[in-house]
């Protein structure tokens, strides 16, 4: 935890770009894709992310964990979709082709089949955005992108306060439930339940106090220069938007209203239907 | 109530990080496989209690979209929004909780499960199943079964947690009104 | 013209509003512009009270109730906003981590900058010029966390002085610094004051490193009074600090010893400026009158660490360690933040896995041994006893492990009344913790982990921000466990006098090696080691260099024996 979301400083053409305009393309693209169900467009969402990755220069395997966990969630995703709905696909596309039968209510179509692989698609297609988002961002720079892109400031600076003191608070609280365990609490399957909860109560609660302690400091500190002074701020991790940058927005938004006007004009809903 | 200066901030952004480092790290196991406690709806609702709905509202959304970052890479908004709804919720105890008095006896444990009951039933059972379907079009009864095991083990984790965090801050409280 | 002092305070009293009597009571007090104030007094005494009183948070953040004037800077606080009185004084807080709220130091640097609107570019012109100042420059980028404590301060510093302010107020600055650093902080806040001309004021109880380099003037307060207000020369001269329970520096204590009468006229504020040479000879008389008697710690090994090395991914935090600790022994560990000290103990007490080398309790292998196992052998009372406290009641919080551990009820209230005896607690037997004062929380922390009956304590800063008074009631506790009891006491530490009066030997890490292991005397007087570990030399030192003893060591062991005899006494 000592470094966020281990991002590291490189030199490619996605680390260099502002926060900002990787927001509005991260945005963008998390939109689109939650707006249609058109594996076409879905497609095209893919190829960009695994070029976005490629230039950026991010190995796969330093992801690994990630996609162990990306993986097993849509796996579980995929078999609890089929359990609980298994003619969901035939009834969204409105045609049966069936592919096999294990009973009666658990019938394969490809109907179900294609709807649960275009999940899958979008699950898939919006996570490599996020994972580049957070990889190639200087967490500073996320406060000032969300003040510019109109949230309010005092809202951008309570999360660039929350990623201040993440670090710390995970090692006191490392601490305190190792010096705790030394008293012998314990967090195991081992008590009863009503044990157990009394047990994790203990291990948070001098967590939570001297938590609580840290906020009359910590507001003392920045009133004391001036927070909230004006109805605005200026932030030391913005730049002027470059080329590059303009190009990315207008590429990204270009793709979100694309893919509003296909589901509006070409699908008239945001399903794509290849059944009909 | 609805007023977010300094303090307020401050509270908040420290009541988020506690919030992601025990949604990631303390989970309490359940008998039931598969399904924990989350310890973190109950600091959730504690901040909200004390600094107010908005305070609450961006612990929840905040902590639980940065924990999702960190474990999944992205964050799962459906669930994320529901999380922030149900912190906004908690808050609205405030009205009738003065948690800095030092008071806190049978009727306010009352008014405050109840808040946070109603407030995890809204997020899990309402708001989470209907963004699902919105945005990824999941099946209908699928999600509304996993919205309402979320929402008993929340509310649980909640009552139970959040109740005895009130209690022990309320008690830390009475004496500040009487020091010497 | 008559110049407007900086701070004017007239018959000033605040009460606040949670509290039934007045914190600050009929104050008068005039600070000039440019002058450097120390202002002294005893926990409690309400000098960080008057603090905030001059910086705003008294009445904008803490609200109470004020008679008579302040006027800073011409201003009467109460008056104006607290984003415009930070135009004209800065304040560096106690707590440093607190006080960075940035995710860089350049960007806590130009907070203040931000809030009022000061352009980008602009931003980053000023924050190298502060940078500079502060001696920042090289890591600008860097994270809180990847920041000594030192730099911390420094950042704090800039992040103040990046406004131009006129006036700087000092919270406690030595308060969470290594010995060396601590120098270092004095000696850059003096190159501002005197640059500037800034007016500079310094709350702190660690006088004699405050006296490192001059101050205009002393203020003592003593519950919510000032009770004296005068240079330093003649405050050091004077008994106050013995009425009001303040430590003297070192040196004069040791001039004291050799029956030398201290006065004004010896420029006694500062060890560079006081008069030796015409008291050599009573200093020598004293130092050769009586033998030394120190006596030795004997018994058989409790704990021994042998060939210790651990690594976090590739960085190795402890580079093979090895030293073995006897039965009853009370000693200190030492070095700067991020030796390896804390590393170690939690290493010890199982916190941390997966080191080379062994770690033995009374000759076994401890490594297969579970934290709570460990917990039977050696207890680890943490810095903050707020972080151990979990319970109501002081009762159920010594009884906590006991019952954890499946005790029976009878055994535990045996065991635990017996504790709470020992640790002098027996009187609050019904009191909430939360009623108890933070001296008492600490003996409170430590009955819990001594009800377990370990064999060793290992106590993390145990007097971190305590005045005179109440570390001197911790440490003679911990000195009677160990006598008394018979356990071993490992405090980890920062404090040169505790390390001078109450342990008898010294390890000393530095960037995970251990650099010494030997007296504790002997480690202060050692200018190598001094150096490494980031520590000072005591100021003893400094006499017996000026008056030619040969060997400086010896005249601390002369030192700390003739404490020993006088405790004794006692």
């Amino acid at each position: 935890m000592k470094k966020l979301f281990n991002y590291n400083e490189a030199d490619s053409f996605v680390h260099n770009l502002c926060g900002v305009s990787k927001l509005i393309g991260f945005l963008a693209m998390t939109f689109t894709v939650m707006l249609t169900f058109d594996v076409r467009v879905i497609g095209v969402v893919m190829v960009l992310a695994v070029l976005t990755f490629r230039v950026s220069g991010i190995k796969l395997r330093d992801l690994k964990v990630v996609l162990y966990y990306i993986s097993f969630f849509v796996t579980l995703n995929f078999i609890m979709t089929f359990i609980f709905d298994p003619g969901y696909g035939v009834r969204l596309y409105g045609t049966e082709h069936v592919l096999f039968a294990i009973t009666e209510r658990y019938t394969m179509t490809e109907e179900q089949l294609f709807y649960q692989l275009t999940k899958i698609s979008k699950y898939a297609a919006t996570i490599p955005f996020g994972l580049l988002f957070f990889l190639t961002t200087h967490p500073s720079e996320f406060a000032a992108s969300m003040n510019r892109i109109g949230l309010h400031y005092k809202v951008a600076y309570t999360v660039s306060l929350t990623l201040r003191y993440l670090p710390d608070i995970y090692s006191e609280y490392q601490i305190i439930s190792k010096a705790q365990q030394a008293r012998g609490l314990e967090m195991s399957k081992k008590q009863k339940l009503g044990k157990r909860i009394k047990e994790y109560f203990k291990m948070i609660f001098p967590l939570i106090m001297s938590s609580l302690d840290r906020i009359n400091n910590i507001s003392d500190a920045m009133d004391l220069r001036g927070f909230a002074k004006h109805n605005k701020r200026t932030w030391y991790h913005t730049r002027k938007l470059s080329r590059d940058d303009i190009m990315v927005i207008i590429f990204t938004v270009t793709i979100f209203a694309g893919s509003v006007a296909v589901t509006i004009f070409i699908n008239h809903g945001r399903f794509w239907n290849p059944f009909i | 109530m609805f007023k977010f200066n300094t303090r307020t901030l401050v509270a908040t952004a420290i009541g988020a990080a506690l919030f992601t480092v025990l949604f990631m790290y303390v989970k309490i196991p359940s008998p039931v496989a598969n399904t924990e406690f989350h310890t973190a709806y109950a600091i959730g609702s504690f901040f909200a209690v004390v600094f107010g709905p908005i305070s609450g509202f961006l612990i929840a959304f905040i902590g639980h979209a940065l924990s999702d970052t960190f474990l999944w890479g992205s964050a799962w908004w459906s669930w994320v929004i529901a999380s922030g709804v149900a912190g906004f919720l908690f808050g609205l105890a405030k009205k009738w909780i003065d948690s800095e008095s030092g008071v806190f006896g049978l009727k306010e444990i009352l008014i405050f499960n109840a808040v946070q009951a109603v407030s995890h039933l809204i997020a899990w059972v309402i708001v989470a199943p209907l963004l699902d379907i919105l945005i990824y079009s999941e099946p209908v009864n699928l999600v509304f079964a996993q919205g309402f095991v979320a929402f008993i083990s929340s509310a649980i984790a909640t009552g139970v947690f959040g109740t005895l965090l009130l209690l022990a801050y309320s008690k830390t409280r009475t004496k500040e009104g009487s020091l010497e | 013209m008559k110049q407007e002092p900086a701070v004017g305070f007239s018959d000033f009293t605040f009460k606040y509003f949670a509290q039934s009597k007045p914190t600050l009571k009929n104050i008068n007090l005039t600070i000039n512009k440019g002058e450097k104030i120390l202002i002294i007094g005893p926990s409690g005494s309400g000098k960080s009270t008057l603090g905030n009183c001059i910086n705003g948070l008294i009445p904008h953040s803490y609200k109470g109730k004020i008679e008579g004037s302040l006027l800073v800077a011409g201003k009467n606080p109460s008056a104006l906003k607290i984003s415009d009185l930070s135009k004209s004084i800065g304040t560096v807080l106690q707590d440093t981590d607190g006080q960075f709220v940035g995710l860089s130091v350049v960007e806590d640097i130009v907070f203040a900058l931000e809030n009022d609107l000061v352009p980008t570019p602009e931003l980053k012109r000023r924050a190298a010029e502060v940078a500079e100042l502060v001696g920042l420059g090289s890591v600008l980028k860097n994270s809180p966390q990847e920041v000594s404590g030192g730099q911390k301060q420094r950042t704090s510093l800039g992040g103040v002085l990046v406004d131009d302010v006129d006036i700087l107020l000092f919270d406690e600055p030595l308060a969470n610094l290594d010995p060396a650093t601590g120098k270092k902080a004095m000696e850059l806040i003096d190159d501002i004051h005197r640059k500037s001309g800034k007016t500079v004021i310094i709350i702190e109880h660690r006088i004699e490193d405050v006296l490192h380099r001059d101050v205009d003037r002393i203020v003592l307060m003593h519950e919510g009074e000032i009770v004296a207000d005068m240079a330093p020369h003649d405050m050091i001269a004077s008994d106050l600090f013995f009425r009001f329970g303040i430590r003297e520096p070192l040196y004069v204590t040791l001039l004291k010893y050799a029956g030398i009468n201290i006065t004004p006229e010896m420029n006694p504020a500062y060890m560079s400026s006081i008069d030796i040479d015409s008291h050599k000879e009573e200093i020598l008389r004293w130092y050769r009158a009586e033998e030394i008697d120190l006596p030795e710690a004997k018994g058989d090994e409790t704990l021994g660490v042998k060939n210790l090395t651990f690594a976090y991914t590739s960085r190795k935090i402890l580079k093979d360690i090895n030293f073995s600790i006897k039965k009853g022994e009370m000693l200190a560990i030492v070095g700067r933040n991020g030796a390896g000290k804390s590393t170690l103990s939690k290493l010890i007490c199982g916190f941390e896995k997966g080191h080379s080398g062994e770690i033995l309790f009374n000759g076994e292998n401890a490594g297969s041994r579970s934290i709570a196992e460990r917990a039977t052998v050696v207890g680890y009372v943490m810095q903050n006893p707020n972080h151990m406290i979990t319970e109501h009641r002081i009762f159920d919080e010594i009884a906590l492990g006991l019952r954890l551990r499946g005790i029976g009820d009878e055994e535990i209230a045996e065991r635990v009344e017996k504790t709470m005896r020992i640790c002098g607690l027996e009187r609050f037997m019904k009191w909430p913790i939360s009623a108890l004062s933070y001296g008492q929380k600490k003996r409170v922390t430590i009955a819990s982990i001594l009800v377990l009956e370990p064999e060793i304590l290992i106590l993390d800063e145990p007097t971190a921000g305590q005045d005179y008074r109440h570390y001197t009631e911790i440490m003679e506790f911990l000195k009677e466990l160990n006598r008394e009891l018979g356990i071993t006491i490992i405090l980890i530490t920062h404090d040169m006098h505790l390390m001078m009066e109450y342990t008898k030997r010294s390890i000393v890490l530095s960037e995970g090696e251990l650099i010494a292991d030997t007296d504790s005397s002997d480690v202060l007087t050692n200018v190598d080691i001094v150096e490494k570990g980031s520590l000072k030399e005591t100021s003893i030192y400094h006499i017996a260099r000026h008056i030619g003893i040969e060997n400086p060591k010896s005249l601390v062991d002369r030192f700390i024996s003739h404490e020993a005899s006088l405790r004794r006494d006692k």
